[in-house]
């Protein structure tokens, strides 16, 4: 009886001892990869209605971030401003730059600026900003550094493993409660004053940060 | 040849002295013939059997389609009563592929020869009846796309099964259970593929049989490796067969519910899986031996021992079902008593009643001989105990759900048009995928079939 199969095909067989554990860690990998959204997340960055500057603003001009978002502290949501906060200055400076029609046309006849979301936790997951700046932790830990984005964009995934990293151990996210919105605390001039924090000794502090890692922290 | 002499002899084996597996002694090349050639060229009843599968088959795509448009809400489930068909049809499922295991493997450390004219299709209807079973787990689920949680992998959001729950050690059994069953019945199929690879006339046969048979050449020293092979994949599939129905019986058993709490249910259910599994082997094989001319090789008294096992294992259900009622009394707990007084006289007393006659009554014929030879009787039998054991399930689920401890969430369960799609579509899965088992696969293991025939005996042809 003839071959059935040429002898090139003895090679095959070496071939796919090699070839399918490769297949499958590449695979693994792919998902690993491309599906999680340290890479489908983080990096997102939309056009913006207005092209609003963080970097000039809160960067250059040195803003304190709760004079815009300055529901923070007091509420679970972060508030994007109104017309009126950018008119506060806006009225007087640049009153006429093309680049602000939007948010003057907003003022006077009250239609809202259609802000594009970035940082979109889906709504079964209930976050709130309040525990978190009370606890201490910087804005810049969950969004970046802002005072460098001309445009925001998405710094860290928020996917919920991110999250019960910081919240199994938050101790490397903690500083001295009036650093909160200090943007500079990370760079080399607070390194001393980073070093030399223990967040449990901090006589600001009322009580100890005990992040929830049961479901109904977020998922109530 | 010898073969002519055996013809004209008796029909017990000359050697052994016990009844021929094979009867009107065909030489091994005609064995070879009478199982390959209904392969090759398939009978018309093959097709009359092809066709409505297939059709079932499109009415279970219709199911699940409209099932993952809309949602499980298009099942009759209600709020008391939230597993229905869909679970009742998992353990039905799961229960028929038991019986296939039972036989090649079971059958196997014990030395049962008569297995090896049925070993082959029981793995079969094992392996199909396993694929319609992971169905309904799947489907099930409100959220069938998020299925994969349930599997233990690093992820994104640090999150990890419960391993607490019977349902996930279902996902590791069934999974186990349908990956070793495919292993088994595959190693049991290469000395068989070889031989289609041998007779195949085309190119594109030849390629595909020569492929699958991993350049079988029935060397010694394969055949070596595989018996070995072949008894530890027994060896393992056996404690698995019982822990599989065990785990499936646990999804009840570890439950709170009166009527699922008991302590019985893992051997009870093992023994039901057998029971119906046996039943569904009978089903399959009485009409096929008859239309691929195999009579001779599945015998009579293949049936008769089949029937002797679901005569068996219909009794040890009949005590089970006596002890719960037994130990609902004894237990002096009302909420159990009532359970079991509700199952035989509440508003599902029908659905008790038919489990009753099916799975207790009618396997008692089997003790006159006249109905265990009888391959008619048997193929009515195995029926009545298909529909009788599907009952059983039904009766545990929803009758124990339907009333339970608080009087307040009592309900009636209704299926819906889309329970049934569902039920009778995954007979079309099954019945689509045996048939083409038979039409491209032997369906009796012809190289085993030879061990057990009287020339394969060393002393055969001897006269002391």
């Amino acid at each position: 009886m003839p071959a059935i199969f040429p002898r090139w095909t003895n090679k095959l067989i070496p071939l796919l001892g090699v070839g399918c554990p490769l297949l499958v860690a590449s695979t693994i990998f792919s998902i690993w990869y491309w599906f999680s959204p340290y890479y489908t997340d983080a990096g997102y960055q939309p056009k913006q209605p207005v092209p609003f500057s963080h970097a000039l603003h809160a960067g250059d001009m040195g803003l304190d971030c709760r004079y815009c978002h300055n529901t923070v502290e007091r509420s679970p949501h972060a508030a994007i401003p109104p017309s009126a906060t950018c008119m506060n200055c806006h009225s007087q400076v640049k009153t006429d730059s093309p680049r602000l029609a939007l948010v003057r046309a907003s003022y006077e006849n009250g239609d809202s600026i259609p802000w594009v979301r970035v940082h979109q936790l889906p709504d079964y997951a209930y976050f709130d900003h309040r525990p978190h700046v009370a606890a201490g932790v910087g804005c810049a830990s969950c969004h970046g550094r802002i005072d460098g984005m001309t445009v925001v964009e998405m710094n860290k995934p928020l996917s919920m493993g991110w999250c019960l990293d910081c919240h199994r151990e938050p101790e490397p996210h903690l500083r001295p409660l009036d650093q909160v919105t200090n943007m500079h605390w990370d760079d080399a001039e607070f390194a001393e004053a980073k070093a030399a924090y223990n967040y449990q000794e901090d006589p600001e502090r009322t009580r100890m940060p005990n992040p929830p890692m049961h479901c109904s922290g977020c998922h109530r | 040849m010898a073969t002519k002499a055996i013809k004209e002899r008796d029909p017990l084996d000359p050697v052994r002295g016990r009844k021929l597996l094979v009867e009107g002694g065909p030489s091994f090349h005609e064995v070879t013939e009478q199982v390959c050639v209904p392969v090759e060229d398939p009978p018309l009843a093959w097709w009359l059997a092809f066709i409505p599968s297939l059709a079932l088959l499109g009415v279970f795509g219709l199911a699940v389609t409209w099932l993952l448009w809309f949602g499980v809400g298009i099942w009759g489930l209600n709020n008391p009563v939230d597993w229905g068909w869909a679970i009742v049809n998992f353990v039905f499922w799961v229960g028929i592929g038991h019986a296939g295991t039972l036989i090649s493997a079971i059958l196997f450390l014990f030395r049962q020869q008569w297995r090896t004219a049925v070993n082959r299709s029981a793995e079969a209807m094992t392996i199909f009846a396993v694929i319609c079973a992971l169905q309904f787990p799947t489907l099930h689920t409100g959220r069938p796309w998020a299925i994969y949680w349930s599997l233990p992998i690093p992820n994104q959001m640090g999150m990890w099964p419960n391993f607490r729950s019977p349902l996930l050690w279902d996902v590791f059994a069934v999974a186990t259970y349908f990956t070793v069953s495919l292993l088994f019945w595959y190693v049991g199929l290469i000395p068989d593929l070889a031989t289609m690879r041998d007779r195949a006339t085309t190119k594109i046969r030849r390629l595909a049989y020569g492929i699958f048979a991993l350049g079988w050449r029935g060397s010694t020293r394969h055949w070596q490796h595989y018996e070995k092979a072949y008894l530890l994949l027994a060896g393992l599939a056996t404690p698995l067969v019982l822990s599989v129905h065990t785990i499936v019986s646990f999804d009840f058993a570890v439950s709170q519910l009166p009527g699922w709490h008991t302590t019985i249910f893992p051997p009870y259910f093992v023994a039901g899986a057998i029971f119906s599994g046996f039943a569904m082997v009978l089903t399959l094989l009485i009409p096929i031996r008859k239309w691929y001319g195999l009579e001779h090789i599945i015998t009579i008294k293949h049936l008769e021992n089949m029937a002797k096992i679901i005569l068996l294992t219909g009794s040890l259900v009949g005590y089970a079902y006596g002890m719960e009622f037994f130990i609902a009394w004894y237990s002096g707990n009302p909420y159990e008593s009532f359970a079991f007084v509700n199952r035989a006289f509440g508003p599902y007393a029908w659905a008790y009643w038919i489990m009753i006659s099916c799975n207790v009554i009618s396997p008692q014929l089997v003790w006159f001989k006249k109905v265990r030879r009888s391959p008619v009787a048997l193929f009515i039998l195995s029926i009545f105990v298909n529909i009788g054991m599907w009952f059983e399930r039904f009766v545990i689920t929803v009758t124990s759900l339907h009333r339970d401890f608080l009087p307040s969430s009592w309900d009636y369960y209704q299926p819906t048009i889309w329970d049934l799609a569902m039920l009778v579509g995954s007979f079309g899965l099954f019945f689509t995928l045996f048939c083409l088992f038979l039409r491209y696969l032997p369906m009796i293991a012809i190289a085993e079939v030879k061990t057990v025939m009287p020339e394969a005996d060393p002393h055969h042809g001897d006269d002391h």
